[in-house]
């Protein structure tokens, strides 16, 4: 069962543990007794009874079980959850009562590091778009710019490929991904389609630079750039197929925020490396790109409501915003300056590549903060609990038989 | 090929054999858990019996400030964490239809034992004082939580490895040896419940004790639970006993008392491990409607792939729309 390695790890790096649960709480910082007095302690987040009005008084009164135990808790059961939003800053949706278990998360949190998976994110973006330019970059005659571009990407993929090992708890055991094939698993889907990709953007980008095989060299070219936007989008997947609030309920926008994150990343890389002469179509990508991410995340706000939030304050919403700017900033300077100066166009593109980098970093700790809060796991399934119950006519709480 | 999954319930709905459509032939019938909280009274002898049994390392020995909780929740060294919640509510079945609140009980003591009936404050048949809402009465809860062992496993789906398999009883397992600590199953429980050993890297939960499973033993905590709160045995017939188990603390006004897990029409195609509780799940750090993430897997893919050609697409446009690079043509002209 448990191997050898085990016991003593207990004591070991008491401050240091960021991120991962199982460290902060053997650290101890999870509401602890010390002789200092309770530490890590939120008063907000007391073990509450009941679970009745959940969402701030949207429920009509006096049907099933909600009505009828609250009379018999009485009043004042429920207390807020954590005062939220800065000063002045209106939040879209009402701010949400809920009941929760200490404010311990329902949900465990990945132990993913920022960097490594973010990382993942972006750099397996920045090869896929890549791949796509270059192979429109060669076939329309911009050799300098598919030249570069294909080196980028096979030097993306493998720090991609790279970030993804070093994350793993038994880097050694790396091969183990290509065990099986499960379509199930988005994570094994990805690991194939870079198994596939990498060989293909490395052939062409030996053919390119070596100048031999240019036959073998082409179709290499063209196979990356059909495997590109696959190695774009696919991360979006393995983000939303978990239980994370802050990715899945965005399923559905955050494949065409990752495309348009790649788009902006390649275009930007594009501009950067390219000649005057060769980057008009690098122009035209990074707005199109950095139009698509930030609608994108627009409409993903929208439909994630309450759980917005996120995307909005603290770490996650401080990369959002760092992303929006430089995008912004990035494709309106290639759009206006890039086809004039080469300077103008050089940073445009280093803004691009950055911003998509903090729209990874961005999602990624969004996403980690959404795991973190039971409040934004317990009140979307409450109100999805609530809806269900209103269209079958005032039921009791589908946890909550009739018999 | 998703419709086929989709319409055999193989990601998400109901499903009468799991075990069997992971490809089990002839295997005995699924077996679980019924966590009966009514009457759990918080010993701990469970999560004894499986850090003993499972040869689980300690993680962490502190005080939470959580009641008597200091597990303070299910993680790769806690695969059973017993829940502590007080509340200043009667317990409904154990209601002594009194009223306490007006009761200085040290003076009490401090009369001593001889207090004639009719001088007694009160007495069991005190009736209670009319219209009063305010009650003095505790109650404290109690729940041992562990691995739900889903019919849709989330784990196990996203799993890249295989490593997270179907026994032939219907549990979910990690098979240690194949485990690369990807860490994927871990946001993946929509219940908190898988989670990576940090300094061995790997993921590990509850086997159900598959090792005593297969010598025909009952899991350790079930064997060490001395109020048969925890319960184990074929999951149709704990399923049976849980709706008795309902009606019966109904009938004796606890209407409080309910399941949780127990619908194969759940999020998760119902649990392998299921509860009575005696309040709603997120009291007890549950959360209230679970959804298997990959119910929505093909939805995803869909959309992952609008999005993948939406990237080809554009940028081929892009390219079109500026033609081939005139300094080329230029050149190739001459």
């Amino acid at each position: 069962m448990s191997d050898g390695a085990q016991g003593d790890g207990h004591g070991a790096g008491r401050n240091e543990a960021d991120g991962n649960p199982a460290e902060a709480r053997q650290a101890g910082s999870i509401s602890d007794v010390t002789k200092e007095g309770q530490q890590g302690i939120r008063p907000s987040r007391e073990a509450l009874v009941g679970a009745q009005d959940l969402t701030g008084g949207e429920r009509p009164g006096g049907n099933g079980a909600g009505a009828d135990a609250g009379k018999r808790h009485g009043k004042g059961r429920h207390r807020r959850g954590r005062a939220r939003g800065r000063k002045g800053e209106q939040t879209m949706v009402p701010e949400a009562e809920f009941t929760s278990y200490y404010g311990r998360p329902v949900l465990n949190q990945p132990a993913w590091q920022p960097l490594n998976i973010a990382g993942y994110f972006f750099l397996g973006g920045l090869a896929g778009a890549g791949s796509v330019l270059a192979a429109g970059a060669e076939l329309s005659g911009r050799p300098v710019m598919a030249r570069a571009l294909k080196v980028t990407s096979t030097v993306s993929v493998a720090g991609s490929a790279a970030a993804l090992i070093h994350d793993l708890g038994r880097p050694g055991r790396f091969a183990n991904m290509l065990r099986v094939f499960k379509p199930t698993s988005p994570m094994s889907v990805g690991s194939w389609l870079l198994a596939a990709y990498a060989p293909a953007s490395f052939v062409a980008t030996l053919c390119d630079a070596g100048g031999k095989l240019p036959r073998i060299g082409r179709t290499a070219t063209v196979g990356a750039a059909l495997l590109g936007p696959a190695v774009a989008s696919y991360t979006a997947v393995l983000a939303a197929d978990t239980a994370v609030p802050g990715w899945h309920e965005g399923y559905r926008e955050l494949p065409f925020v990752f495309v348009g994150s790649a788009a902006t990343a390649a275009s930007g890389m594009a501009l950067a490396a390219s000649p005057l002469a060769e980057n008009g179509p690098a122009r035209s990508a990074a707005v199109a790109g950095t139009a698509l991410e930030n609608a994108a995340m627009k409409a993903m706000e929208r439909r994630l409501g309450l759980v917005a939030e996120v995307y909005r304050e603290g770490r996650g919403g401080r990369w959002m915003r760092a992303a929006e700017a430089l995008s912004l900033a990035g494709a309106a300077g290639a759009a206006v300056l890039g086809g004039r100066s080469r300077a103008a166009a050089g940073l445009s593109g280093l803004a691009l590549v950055a911003a998509s980098a903090c729209t990874r970093l961005g999602v990624f700790h969004a996403g980690l903060e959404s795991s973190k809060d039971p409040k934004y796991t317990v009140v979307p399934q409450r109100r999805r609990l609530q809806e269900r119950e209103r269209s079958q006519g005032g039921q009791r709480l589908s946890g909550t038989p009739e018999r | 090929m998703t419709e086929s999954i989709i319409g055999r319930n193989l990601l998400a709905g109901p499903e009468n054999d799991p075990a069997g459509d992971a490809g089990h032939g002839e295997h005995p019938p699924r077996v679980g858990f019924f966590t009966d909280t009514s009457v759990c009274i918080g010993c701990k002898a469970c999560e004894v019996a499986c850090k003993e049994w499972n040869a689980i390392p300690e993680d962490g020995i502190e005080l939470s400030g959580m009641s008597y909780d200091n597990t303070q929740g299910l993680g790769a060294s806690s695969w059973r964490h017993v829940a502590f919640i007080e509340q200043s509510k009667p317990v409904g079945h154990a209601h002594a239809d009194v009223d306490h609140s007006d009761v200085d009980v040290l003076a009490l003591a401090a009369q001593g034992s001889g207090t004639p009936p009719e001088e007694a404050a009160v007495t069991p048949t005190t009736p209670p004082e009319a219209g009063s809402e305010e009650r003095g009465e505790l109650r404290w809860l109690m729940s041992s939580d562990v691995c739900k062992h889903c019919t849709h496993a989330a784990c196990l789906d996203v799993c890249p490895t295989g490593s997270l398999f179907r026994t032939e009883f219907g549990t979910v397992v990690v098979q240690e040896d194949i485990c690369n600590g990807c860490g994927y199953c871990v946001p993946a429980c929509p219940y908190g419940v898988i989670e990576q050993r940090p300094d061995d890297g790997r993921a590990f939960k509850c086997t159900m004790c598959y090792d005593r499973l297969g010598a025909g033993q009952e899991p350790a905590c079930a064997k060490a639970c001395p109020t048969e709160s925890i319960q184990f045995g074929p999951l149709d017939e704990l399923r049976e006993r849980a709706e008795a188990r309902v009606a019966q603390l109904h009938e004796a006004g606890v209407g409080d008392a309910r399941l949780y897990g127990h619908d194969p029409e759940d999020g998760v195609g119902g649990d392998g491990a299921f509860f009575l509780l005696l309040d709603e799940p997120e009291v007890y750090g549950l959360p209230p409607d679970p959804v298997v993430t990959t119910r929505d897997l093909p939805d995803m893919w869909r959309h992952a792939g609008a999005a993948a050609l939406t990237l080809l697409g554009g940028l081929a446009a892009v390219f079109a729309a500026h033609g081939r690079n005139d300094a080329l043509k230029w050149r190739i002209r001459r």
